[in-house]
């Protein structure tokens, strides 16, 4: 019995960890975006995770970046567990499970494959986007809410905290937006206002409309980027709708339905 | 010949068309074989369902396919064919410039070939420029900077030895350069399909004019602030268009950047056939109305005007299109009556 909860307790860890790794490009749980195909916790306490991006071509340093989130969140665990972690279907995949599996830290393997790019400057990058949007999505919440620009760009950090924003989408991106914030500024006091560039430029009301315009083209990017490798991953890993219960031409396809049943229609097309 | 519910023709040139074979006879390696795969998630992840080809006809399709799709049960009248080699990927290339201009020969009128090169084939690369001009008399070449080549996985437009190819395209009057700029996929040290190499070779060669392939999406925001004051940079809406499906809102908000930007004399349609067919693209596009509150915010409208100039005039211009005499041409042909 103890046994089983642990083991389930250790799941939950497992888990729990994982969906706090960003897919950096996106700034979605790898876990929403269903990139983590596997991860079990063995018999012997050590765990196995098995990850596929939604195409062979995903840039590898995007792919690096998510190893290497998957691998601290695994260093975290309670039960200092050994690990593997498996990438599978990209182009680097043997390079970068070689590496791994070999003990090289991340750094390196990338190193090994890429002399010219610093890996840094593009997780600031990425940070910088994530918290573009994170602002702008909460910023658009508040305005529905019905405060005016006046009030919201005038918010400080404990009225932020006080404020309501309407759904658990929203409540959601909120609770982003201040984890970024804090990254960005530990220690950020309840009267220090909840509402800066990436600067720490206080935003004045009448800059807000261009200010949104950039934030708008940030997530105008990072949103192309979702809704195709969401897609991209669903019909790669044949996770295919089924419309109103009806097979589709997919369907037909993949041989998910009995031939004789399909025969016709398949030829009428 | 789109012609629009009120009756109107609307003359359409598809910017971005291609007559490959990815089939796994050709495919050289592994590479190949997931290049047309994720073509065809492309394909089936954006495409409404009853518009799906079984995947062997989509890794290799005839030309009477095409000319079907794109002309007979399509609204095309001109589509610019575009060349992506992939020799490293595919034993026969791709979609060569020969397998093009053999299909687009039976079908006279119908296609302007494009070609393409390779910077980092240095000398050989411009003996094939000149090749292309004599054998095709190329109007505009495809530039496919994440195209490996041997160890080499991916180029800049500001490469010398690209300056180079570029000069002579300029001196031989190919002047319409297309380039791939689009989602991330292959180069490991450095994105290749970052957009900012097009701010350079733009300025730089005032007399091409760029034509950006999926208007740099995902890098859409760069892409704006390139175009915005570069004169000669137009946008590809390929693979921005299927969106007009799946995603209706986040289609609005694309078209609202770039018209904000760039302006609707300087955007150009694409299927990207064989990706998606232009029929449904086209009709969903003349139908469609930007939201009030995002015509509002940026103070635009998506007229009929400008729909008409995004699907045809635009390209027409830059390919030096005669539409007037273009359409009745295509009026006196048998296919269109054969359409009707």
């Amino acid at each position: 019995m103890s046994t089983a909860l642990s083991a389930n307790n250790r799941r939950g860890e497992l888990w729990a960890r994982l969906t706090r790794v960003n897919d950096p490009e996106l700034d979605e749980p790898v876990t929403d975006m269903g990139f983590v195909e596997r991860a079990e916790v063995m018999q012997n306490g050590s765990v196995e995770v098995d990850f596929r991006l939604p195409t062979y071509w995903c840039s590898p340093s995007f792919a690096f970046l998510m190893l290497d989130g998957i691998r601290q969140a695994l260093d975290g665990l309670s039960w200092a567990p050994a690990y593997t972690i498996r990438l599978h279907d990209h182009m680097f995949a043997d390079e970068v499970n070689r590496g791994i599996a070999a003990g090289k830290p991340f750094s390196l393997i990338f190193d090994e494959l890429s002399s010219d790019q610093d890996i840094d400057a593009l997780r600031e990058t990425f940070r910088v986007k994530a918290f573009k949007r994170r602002q702008e999505a909460v910023l658009l919440a508040l305005r529905k809410q019905g405060l005016t620009d006046s009030e919201i760009l005038g918010m400080d950090l404990s009225s932020f905290d006080a404020a309501t924003v309407g759904g658990d989408e929203a409540e959601a991106m909120k609770s982003r937006y201040r984890e970024a914030l804090i990254e960005r500024w530990p220690g950020r006091k309840g009267c220090e206002p909840a509402f800066v560039t990436w600067d720490n430029r206080e935003i004045p009301p009448d800059a807000f409309g261009a200010y949104l315009a950039e934030l708008r083209a940030v997530r105008i990017n990072m949103e192309f980027n979702g809704a195709l490798c969401r897609g991209l991953k669903a019909t790669r890993y044949k996770e295919m709708d089924v419309v109103d219960g009806e097979p589709t031409l997919v369907d037909f396809m993949l041989d998910r339905v009995p031939p004789r049943n399909c025969t016709g229609r398949h030829v009428q097309r | 010949m789109y012609k629009a519910p009120d009756g109107t023709e609307i003359f359409v040139v598809d910017g971005h068309t291609h007559f490959w074979d990815g089939s796994p006879e050709n495919q050289r390696n592994i590479h190949g074989k997931q290049f047309v795969d994720c073509f065809y998630a492309y394909h089936t992840a954006l495409s409404p369902a009853e518009q799906l080809w079984p995947k062997e006809k989509f890794e290799k399709y005839t030309a009477d396919d095409l000319y079907r799709d794109l002309f007979i049960e399509g609204p095309d009248d001109v589509a610019i064919v575009q060349s992506t080699y992939l020799k490293d990927f595919y034993k026969n290339g791709f979609n060569t410039i020969e397998r093009n201009a053999e299909m687009a020969k039976l079908y006279p009128d119908r296609f302007i070939v494009n070609g393409s090169f390779d910077p980092r084939d240095g000398e050989k690369a411009l003996e094939y420029i000149h090749f292309m001009k004599e054998t095709y008399d190329v109007k505009g070449v495809k530039m496919y900077t994440a195209e490996w080549n041997g160890a080499s996985r991916g180029w800049k437009l500001t490469d010398p030895q690209a300056y180079k190819c570029f000069e002579l395209c300029e001196k031989l009057g190919i002047k319409n350069i297309h380039v791939h700029k689009g989602p991330t996929i292959i180069p490991l040290s450095k994105d290749a399909f970052d957009v900012h190499d097009v701010d350079y070779a733009a300025t730089d060669f005032q007399n091409l004019n760029w034509i950006i392939e999926h208007c740099g999406l995902p890098r859409l925001d760069d892409f704006c602030w390139i175009a915005v004051q570069e004169t000669n940079v137009y946008g590809g809406l390929a693979v921005a268009m299927p969106f007009i499906h799946s995603r209706p809102r986040y289609f609005a908000e694309v078209m609202a950047e770039l018209l904000f930007w760039l302006g609707p004399d300087k955007l150009l349609f694409g299927s990207d056939y064989a990706i998606w067919k232009p029929r449904w693209l086209v009709e969903k596009f003349w139908a469609f109305d930007l939201p009030e509150d995002i015509a509002r915010e940026r103070g635009l409208e998506l007229t009929p005007e400008i729909k008409e100039k995004i699907l045809g005039l635009n390209a027409a211009r830059l390919y030096d299109i005669d539409v007037a005499s273009r359409k009745a041409a295509l009026a006196a042909s048998p296919f269109s009556v054969a359409a009707e």
